[in-house]
């Protein structure tokens, strides 16, 4: 017999993956419409954040009712705490998604040609796998893949400083390129910051898994 | 468990009653002035083990219980069951208070089969201990009414006070909340984190988050033998062993 509070828990994951599902495309779709200057694309993507935003508000009430209901405890009880997290992280990348969108809109008359553009690309991918990577994590209940993604961040991280030093030697050295390479920075900026809540789901499903905390030093976990 | 100083250390406790063995190498201590929960599902032994910390087995038929079982460093069959009992009182699940006897002499009871006849002395202990179980406000002005005449809540503080009353050290309480109803429960519960501070205390409970909130150690017991055992917080956050997380977590089975 499935007893209801698996039921409950069930449906809180699917609405997580679902949640997950669309910031993760919200984010693919951005950095689509930033490289194909597409504008539709870009707009659909800011109209659409009011759907994840939703989401976020639906399974808050899915967390409250358990909480309330089913009073959980040990495994269960992390796992609610960690959806609730999630639930906040994935509704901020899809803010970020808007955030990249509407630079995408501004760079659509912006066509110098820049050179540090492929590295942007080369961190969008770093971005894209490690949500990816941490949103598999979260479906499967794999600890495993969640380090994996801790240890890609600091790559996002160096990547963002890179790109950041880079753009500023082309501002100083043409300065027509001041207003293309300031969004470059922001589009940057907010890869860097989807890696780091990329990196907050992995670890809150380090948290799930193996009851351990390992937020603020993930070297901890590598070293082990 | 980190080493402290404990008030009982039970080591390698069997327990059978003719064929059955009901308890199997119990190695559990609990630390003076803090509160233990037993928990486990029905059959478990959690009962059984409760009530080997006073001798209550000893005149069940067939019944032997091997191993070694001290209090204060003194293996509780060394000593006289009546003292042992004066130190290690009990609370049981359906509150048991004397029917023929006021509430005054509910409590007074056992200080006068001790021989105690100073009424003045009496009556400050019977308050003292009144006002310590949470009950003398609602029942000073009666205490020559039955002790029955009071609520099942009531009467359940009503003997926590008794047993209070011949200045036990350790209080063992057996579902002491299962018949009560969520008000007198929180009462009792509130009562037992009051008497922590003084006394040392070992409740079986059925009630998950009665045993989360009230102990500050938590026994899993399954089909006899002692599972997992640690801080209250740790069992309920992060149990090490998957038959514990399997029960708390209402998988078990």
């Amino acid at each position: 017999m499935t007893r209801h509070f698996e039921q409950d828990l069930d449906k809180l994951k699917s609405n997580i993956i679902k949640m997950g599902s669309a910031a993760e495309q919200a984010i693919e779709k951005s950095i689509e419409a930033m490289i194909a200057h597409d504008k539709h694309l870009a707009e659909k993507i800011i109209r659409d954040d009011k759907e994840i935003n939703n989401m976020e508000i639906v399974i808050d009430k899915i967390i409250i009712e358990i909480l309330a209901l089913q009073q959980p405890v040990a495994s269960d009880l992390r796992f609610i705490l960690a959806a609730s997290k999630i639930n906040n992280d994935l509704e901020r990348i899809g803010d970020h998604a808007v955030n990249l969108a509407q630079s995408a809109l501004k760079l659509l008359d912006m066509t110098i040609p820049l050179p540090s553009f492929e590295e942007i690309k080369n961190m969008a991918n770093i971005t894209k796998k490690m949500l990816s990577n941490a949103l598999d994590s979260f479906v499967h209940g794999d600890a495993k893949i969640g380090e994996e993604v801790l240890q890609m961040d600091d790559t996002a991280d160096n990547l963002n400083k890179k790109i950041g030093q880079e753009m500023l030697v082309i501002m100083k050295s043409n300065p027509k390129t001041i207003d293309q390479a300031l969004e470059l920075i922001r589009v940057s900026r907010n890869l860097e910051r989807v890696a780091d809540l990329a990196t907050n789901i992995a670890e809150e499903v380090v948290f799930i898994a193996k009851a351990k905390v390992v937020k603020h030093h993930a070297a901890d976990v590598v070293n082990q | 468990m980190e080493s402290k100083n404990y008030k009982i250390i039970s080591e390698n406790v069997n327990a059978y009653f003719g064929k059955i063995h009901a308890l199997k190498n119990i190695s559990l201590s609990i630390p003076t002035k803090s509160v233990v929960a037993i928990i486990g599902p029905s059959g478990c032994g959690k009962s059984t083990f409760l009530r080997s910390l006073n001798r209550m087995h000893e005149m069940t038929p067939n019944s032997k219980i091997t191993g070694k079982i001290l209090v204060d460093n003194i293996n509780i069959y060394d000593i006289d069951a009546v003292l042992l009992r004066k130190k290690v009182g009990m609370i049981f699940q359906k509150p048991n208070p004397f029917p023929t006897m006021s509430i005054f002499d509910n409590v007074a009871a056992g200080l006068r089969m001790n021989g105690m006849k100073n009424k003045k002395k009496l009556t400050e202990i019977v308050e003292k201990s009144l006002q310590q179980a949470a009950l003398w406000d609602e029942v000073k002005d009666s205490l020559s009414k039955s002790g029955v005449s009071l609520s099942g809540g009531q009467q359940q503080r009503l003997c926590i006070a008794r047993t209070l009353a011949v200045n036990p050290e350790v209080i063992l309480m057996d579902e002491p909340a299962s018949a009560l109803d969520p008000i007198s429960t929180a009462k009792i519960e509130e009562l037992i984190y009051e008497l922590k501070k003084d006394y040392t205390i070992a409740i079986v409970t059925h009630n998950m988050q009665q045993a989360a909130r009230v102990s500050d150690y938590t026994a899993f017991f399954y089909m006899g033998e002692l599972i997992e055992y640690d801080i209250t917080n740790n069992i309920f956050t992060m149990p090490k062993k998957k038959q514990t997380e399997d029960y708390i977590t209402g998988r078990f089975g």
